[in-house]
């Protein structure tokens, strides 16, 4: 099946200020004079719920606002309206899930405000592997101290395989590998811990309006990415114990 | 009032029809006041379309004029039904390419599965209107939760080619749990464990204050009570000619019975310990066999536990333990099977509800979505469903590699951003490929649409920005649009990328369809006969200007001259059954030199399945748990 897109100028006087039902002045989602749905409009995620760009957000709250907008927005509730306004509610519903889904998980939210203060975030490859992350294909994230312990777990599941192979059975082995799984997801709780107090100087900041921010921002960066890095590690240790 | 909005489920095996009436869910019954629609379709002598209990005797007596099961074929191609063509006898059109809609011969007339399904579905319209007393024209459609793109794009053109705006499909058990949400009204987190007669889904939502939220979903749309019948049916064929020394199994019609007793056979297995299995043979004896309950539950234990896997990545998705799960729904009617309840209690550790019909259940909530979208009443007016894709959305990226764009369990309305680029100065278009599945190979997922970005200004490489933006809508289906950013004009547009029928060709059923023309079936077999002439007289003229035709004996060219000049005097005549039977003799003297002419492992695939030659599969491998069966003379 080919189908074939041919690219058409976009219609021109798409970008009123003024609601399209009444003519008042034009709000982000619902007009406040005459209550019709209004056209979507780009916004990042944390001003579609109406937030200022924190890092530190409660779940419950999220929730309840997610379930709020939805009743408003889903299209289930325009399914006896113009084609105009479904369009627009189905443009804006999927904001709104993409937006939640974004949010509420704290990497996802984080990496989402990386971007959107102008950082390019490390983006793990799709395969990324032990193996390649052994070869130094994405040592960008990792310490020399992380690299070499990578390394040497490496050797380890190799060896497991092996004995898989083999149809051999290492205890001594499989012990010494969960017990390094524990320590790598101890390792990884612990940079969550410091993701979080990053988190509080970058809230703190927003509220004082005004240092330079970009220092936070880098060190975020940086971290994630070595967490990425981390929870390929133990991604890795449990995909092996569990064959 | 407002159009009345109905619900429809639309089973590999039952269908329903239902409408929500004074705050709750009614089953509308046919005319036989009979509230399952049995989704089988058959043509009388006359080329009349019979629907539901009425065509289930043509199933046994004229096979060639029936289908059953015909959900397995939407939405898939040649390639995807290989399996299917073992084990059911459709009879496939012998003309099909792959990557193109399938096509099955009814009495002569082919049909595309949306079309038979467009039978079913007209029945249940009608049988809505006979209740309403007024017509029906908008309906809320299921569709099992493990449907992909094209599976769902099926399901909405044969709503389409039946007269029926589909307004909304709904995933099988979600509708499930509306309907037992309406019922319960308590807030929590529940599984939905759906098995039907040919797949099976298992979804885990929450319930919050009237918000259904759908956390995970997963599935087998080939999983079913269908494959236990099939197991059955097996064992008998094997006994049969073990005993008898007969193959039966090509004997369409000793199948058939064969299968209509198996099935009564697993139902009573659900209550009874023992019992006899009884079927007259074509030469007058009977196979006779006693199964009793453990028999039958080593037998389809497999079968069982392969609903298991989709439960535990569904609970991983979601990232609950089954004690996390407050209640178990049954939907379906494999869970009626005591053995299919045990998994299930023991897999969630809890006593599954099977309070509601699991015949109905997903009928009801679908009646229950099409009162939330006709604007809600009381007992609705808080309700909201937020169902999720059940596959992961991707595009084939360098190698071959899929790029994940959308995952699996995002809740939709979802979408994503991508952006392309050239790779060479000047370049005016780029191609782009869209696949659904899990898997890290492109050709290992299933293929949406491969669509190219056309119209790029000429710019040097690598410069061209042109987002396109993924969207999968309320029903599961994908929609995408592309702009070009860079080159100061904006450009914009939105094509919705199709799998399987074109709208025009949807257009076209709509208009062939026998609500507008039932006495137009003579005209159409007339066509329908005159197309395949065209078709075998091309690929004759083709076959004799090519090497192929020096080969045949001259007695050879001469009979099929003969048989050519016949096919032309009869064809714009307007007894298609003359025709017809021109067209099978020039077929018949025509078979060497087609053989010739094509590679016959290719011609093997492409071969129709007829129920002459459908197989129901091999002797299964491993000895099967039931005694040695008695056959008897009458």
């Amino acid at each position: 099946m080919t189908n074939t897109f041919e690219i058409l100028p976009q219609p021109s006087g798409q970008s009123s200020h003024q609601c399209w039902s009444c003519g008042d002045m034009r709000a982000a989602l619902f007009c406040d004079s005459c209550g019709s749905l209004q056209p979507a409009a780009p916004t990042d995620y944390f001003t579609f719920f109406g937030w200022p760009r924190k890092l530190n957000l409660e779940m419950p709250a999220l929730e309840r606002e997610y379930y709020r907008l939805s009743r408003l927005l889903h299209p289930d509730l325009f399914a006896n309206t113009t084609t105009q306004e479904q369009t627009w509610s189905l443009q804006k519903t999927s904001h709104l899930n993409d937006a939640y889904r974004t949010l509420r998980d704290p990497i996802l939210r984080t990496e989402y405000l990386l971007r959107l203060q102008g950082l390019q975030v490390h983006e793990k490859p799709a395969g990324a592997s032990l193996a390649a992350a052994a070869m130094g294909e994405s040592k960008k994230g990792a310490s020399s101290e992380l690299l070499e312990e990578a390394f040497e777990l490496n050797m380890q599941l190799e060896e497991l395989q092996m004995n898989h192979k083999m149809g051999e059975h290492d205890e001594d082995l499989e012990r010494q590998l969960a017990e390094q799984e524990s320590a790598l997801v101890a390792k990884l709780a612990q940079l969550d811990g410091e993701l979080h107090q990053q988190w509080n100087q970058w809230d703190a900041l927003a509220n004082t309006d005004g240092l330079p921010a970009s220092k936070i921002l880098d060190s975020m960066v940086e971290l994630l990415s070595r967490r990425s890095y981390l929870r390929n590690l133990v991604r890795d240790v449990k995909e092996a114990l569990a064959d | 009032m407002a159009d009345r909005i109905i619900g429809i489920d639309l089973g590999t095996t039952n269908s329903l029809v239902a409408f929500m009436q004074d705050g709750a869910p009614v089953i509308i019954p046919g005319e036989d006041g009979l509230n399952l629609v049995p989704s089988v379709v058959a043509l009388d002598d006359k080329g009349n379309p019979v629907v539901g209990n009425a065509a289930r005797k043509y199933l046994v007596e004229t096979p060639e004029r029936a289908v059953y099961s015909v959900k397995r074929l939407m939405g898939r191609d040649l390639r995807d039904v290989q399996d299917e063509l073992e084990l059911f006898p459709f009879r496939l059109a012998d003309d099909i390419a792959p990557g193109e809609v399938l096509r099955l011969s009814l009495g002569g007339v082919t049909f595309t599965p949306p079309e038979i399904s467009a039978m079913v579905l007209r029945q249940l319209k009608r049988n809505a209107e006979r209740y309403f007393g007024g017509a029906v024209t908008k309906a809320v459609i299921t569709v099992p939760a493990y449907f992909n793109d094209a599976q769902r794009q099926a399901t909405k053109d044969a709503g389409r080619i039946a007269g029926l705006e589909v307004l909304r499909l709904v995933n099988e058990p979600t509708a499930a749990s509306l309907a037992y949400g309406l019922d319960r009204r308590k807030n929590g987190t529940i599984a939905v464990y759906d098995f039907g007669g040919g797949t099976f889904d298992v979804s885990i939502l929450k319930l919050h204050d009237g918000i259904f939220e759908v956390l995970a979903t997963n599935g087998d749309t080939h999983l079913g009570g269908d494959d236990i019948d099939n197991l059955l049916i097996r064992i008998a064929l094997n006994d049969i000619r073990g005993d008898l020394g007969v193959d039966i199994s090509r004997n369409g019609e000793a199948v058939q019975r064969i299968r209509k007793a198996v099935i009564e056979a697993k139902i009573a297995l659900s209550l009874a310990d023992l019992v006899k299995l009884e079927v007259e043979l074509p030469d007058g004896k009977h196979y006779l066999r006693e199964i009793t309950r453990p028999q039958f539950e080593a037998l389809i234990a497999p079968v069982i536990d392969r609903t298991l896997p989709p439960c535990k990545q569904a609970l991983r998705d979601a990232g609950l333990l089954p004690s996390d799960i407050d209640e178990v729904v049954l939907v379906g009617g494999s869970t009626r099977i005591p053995q299919v309840r045990q998994i299930v209690r023991h897999l969630f550790q809890r006593e599954p509800h099977c309070q509601l019909n699991p015949d109905e259940v997903v009928a009801a909530g679908a009646a229950i979505q099409a009162n939330i979208l006709a604007g809600g009443s009381g007992a609705t007016k808080e309700m909201l469903l937020l169902d999720i894709t059940p596959l992961s959305l991707g595009i084939e990226a360098l190698g071959g590699v899929v790029a994940k764009i959308i995952h699996r369990n995002s809740t939709i309305p979802a979408s994503a951003t991508e952006h392309f680029t050239t790779g060479v100065d000047g370049q005016t278009a780029v191609a782009v490929h869209v696949v659904q599945g899990e898997r890290e190979l492109a050709q290992d997922c299933r293929s949406l649409a491969r669509f190219d970005l056309q119209g790029i200004p000429p710019m040097p490489a690598g410069l061209p920005r042109i987002e396109v933006r993924f969207l999968i809508d309320a029903n599961g289906i994908l929609q995408v649009s592309a702009r070009e950013q860079r080159s100061g004009q904006a450009a914009h547009v939105s094509v919705q990328p199709s799998y399987g029928l074109t709208d025009d060709q949807v257009e076209k059923m709509i208009l062939d369809s026998f609500d507008y023309a039932e006495q137009d079936i003579e005209q159409r077999q007339i066509i329908e006969a005159r197309n395949e002439t065209e078709t075998i007289l091309a690929a004759l003229h083709k076959g004799r200007n090519g090497p192929a035709w020096q080969a045949l004996g001259s007695d050879e060219q001469r009979a099929i001259n003969a048989s050519e000049g016949h096919l032309r005097t009869l064809r714009e005549g307007g007894d298609y059954k003359a025709i017809r039977a021109a067209i099978d003799d020039l077929n018949e003297r025509t078979t060497r030199l087609a053989e010739l002419m094509m590679d016959t492992a290719v011609s093997s695939v492409l071969q129709g399945k007829t129920m002459a030659t459908a197989d129901v599969g091999d002797d299964i491998a491993a000895p099967h748990p039931f005694a040695a069966a008695e056959i008897k003379s009458t």
